[in-house]
């Protein structure tokens, strides 16, 4: 259906590759994580029980059978708090992808299907906006105004639409030039028509991709503005502010740092290697 | 060549007047800067004191042509918190990011290039596979999470490596291995691809045909044109790494540009923090002509 050049699927690629199935399996059991969160915690993820501060997980010696990962320095149950975690990164990843897919499909589509000097201006937009820290200015941004999920969400969709744009832009020029187009615009459809009907369609499988990636993206980076201290605001459990709020006691216990760690990185493995299977299932082409 | 050079160059420095205006917005996002800076205690009479000192009276374009055009002549104002100019502040903490980047940048390097030889060498095999797969898990690994455990290993239970501070050269040694960790992935498959593409290019074949050994054909041969590319990325990265050190050197708390940065937002002394990103965009855009440059040289096709 891809109109774009397909790449040649090796033996094992797409659905047939293991590390789908990998990603498919991580991917969907923190879905199920995010959706049903308030059902699977086995206690408040929000109640301290100061007499019960940092317990031992499972299987180190002297652990507490109603807390299977432990507690935390306010002795609130890990367990909990790492699966309340995974919506909020769920939560997250999938609402700036949402932001930043809009700007950076718009911004692409138009810059591809015009060319000329609004394919310019585009250009430029990317240049610039790759010049700029990401890091750097999301925490100014939150440091200034404030923590809250609202604003996080918002300035990292305005902050990482750059590979949206990029494979939008490029998979239209292809596109753009193909006979059906041409045939659309002989039938006489509208502009409007041609994008809405003939060019998105065609390059939505490459957007998917990316978005993919882009999600495990945001993840990463809301859970670094976290650990910073200008993320997601306590006493939210996010897996970057686990990590921050345990970093006192690393050296005594590492296991409060290992478990959301961990996590945190399954998560974005799994995502990944979803993404990569997506990938050479529709021989779509991220790279530019 | 030249009339590329220009473009390049014009291009560069509207990017750059770009991002100083974003800059500049970027601080005055808040509001008030007056009252953030005196803080919730502060009376009227305070906050107005201060909206004077800081000259922040004035009309905001009269601010905003007053900031660049003394940044143009390098001068790039006054930290409320230090009371020192801002220039000399970020000239102070410049070298530990940099040493910091460069680090970052050899190391990963001297990781990415032979493992892309060796995969693209051995393309399709198990060792290409696994190659692959740890760019995957360095793709997905959170730096700061690594930087820690790294501390907990090497640091603590080891004792091998100090765990903060900027004294010798073993201070560098782990935030560069987490700096590098980001950058690999992306030149390690680049190498392999530009590898691969070399190998079956006909120069390879001639060479070859000629009966030139293997590792003369991969090194001499093969490498000298899958490098150019990957060095220019490599300049690029290393724009990424400045940027992104900000998590790192707050981690082993060393003392630069993105430790200022931080502790400047925390502190709400703005004229530090728009100058951060100014001078981390000016250098990213620097790096990405040196890039553009090389593959210019290389490339006479992209020169059009």
């Amino acid at each position: 259906m891809s109109a774009v050049v397909m790449v040649n699927a090796g033996p094992k690629r797409g659905w047939k590759s293991l590390s789908t199935w990998i990603g498919a399996v991580i991917v969907g059991a923190a879905m199920i994580c995010a959706i049903f969160a308030p059902l699977l915690v086995p206690h408040d993820p929000f109640a301290q029980d100061l007499a019960k501060r940092l317990q031992v997980p499972f299987w180190m010696d002297g652990t507490d059978p109603a807390h299977l990962l432990g507690t935390d320095q306010l002795g609130r149950d890990y367990l909990s708090r790492l699966i309340w975690g995974c919506r909020i990164s769920m939560l997250i990843g999938v609402t700036v992808t949402v932001v930043s897919g809009l700007i950076g499909i718009t911004i692409g589509v138009l810059g591809g299907f015009f060319g000329g000097r609004i394919d310019d201006a585009v250009l430029f937009a990317i240049t610039t906006r790759l010049s700029i820290p990401v890091v750097l200015v999301a925490l100014a941004v939150v440091g200034l105004l404030g923590t809250s999920m609202t604003l996080l969400v918002l300035t990292l969709g305005l902050l990482l639409w750059d590979r949206f744009a990029v494979v939008a832009r490029s998979t239209t020029m292809q596109v753009r030039n193909l006979d059906f187009v041409a045939a659309a615009w002989c039938a006489g459809c509208s502009r409007f028509r041609v994008l809405s009907r003939e060019v998105l369609p065609n390059i939505a499988s490459h957007l998917v991709v990316v978005a993919t990636l882009e999600i495990a993206l945001a993840i990463l980076l809301e859970a670094t503005l976290s650990f910073l201290g200008l993320g997601v605001p306590p006493p939210l459990p996010s897996w970057g502010l686990m990590i921050a709020e345990a970093k006192d006691y690393m050296f005594f216990s590492p296991w409060v740092i290992v478990i959301p760690g961990v996590a945190l990185f399954t998560l974005v493995l799994g995502i990944n290697l979803l993404g990569d299977g997506l990938r050479d299932l529709f021989g779509a082409r991220t790279d530019t | 060549m030249l009339s590329f050079l220009t473009r390049r160059l014009i291009v560069a420095l509207l990017v750059a007047a770009t991002v100083m205006t974003l800059a500049f917005v970027l601080t005055r996002l808040s509001g008030d800067l007056a009252t953030s800076i005196a803080g919730a205690n502060a009376t009227q009479a305070d906050i107005e004191a201060i909206r004077k000192a800081y000259g922040l009276d004035r009309p905001v374009l009269a601010q905003f042509f007053d900031w660049v055009g003394r940044a143009l002549t390098g001068d790039l104002g006054n930290s409320y918190f230090f009371q020192t100019r801002v220039s000399t502040l970020i000239a102070e903490r410049m070298p530990v990011t940099l040493t910091l980047g460069i680090t970052g940048l050899l190391i990963a390097l001297s990781v990415s290039i032979p493992l892309g030889i060796l995969a693209a060498v051995r393309e399709g095999t198990g060792f290409d596979r696994l190659v692959q797969m740890v760019a995957l898990l360095g793709q997905a690994m959170p730096s700061f999470w690594l930087g820690l455990l790294l501390m907990i290993t090497f640091g603590l239970q080891l004792g091998w490596l100090p765990i903060s501070g900027t004294g010798s050269w073993e201070n560098f040694v782990m935030p560069g291995v987490v700096l590098a960790f980001s950058a690999i992935p992306a030149l390690t498959r680049l190498t392999r691809a530009g590898m691969i593409q070399a190998m079956g290019s006909d120069y390879i074949r001639t060479a070859r045909a000629k009966g030139l050994s293997r590792a003369s054909i991969l090194l001499k041969h093969a490498l000298r044109n899958a490098a150019i590319p990957v060095v220019a990325i490599a300049a690029v990265q290393l724009g990424f790494m400045l940027g992104g050190s900000i998590v790192i050197e707050q981690v082993f708390a060393l003392h630069g540009v993105g430790f200022l940065a931080w502790e400047s937002i925390a502190k709400n002394d703005f004229p530090v923090v728009q100058a951060v990103v100014l001078v981390l965009a000016v250098i990213y855009v620097a790096l990405t002509m040196v890039a553009d440059l090389m593959n210019a040289v290389l490339d006479p096709r992209l020169r059009v």
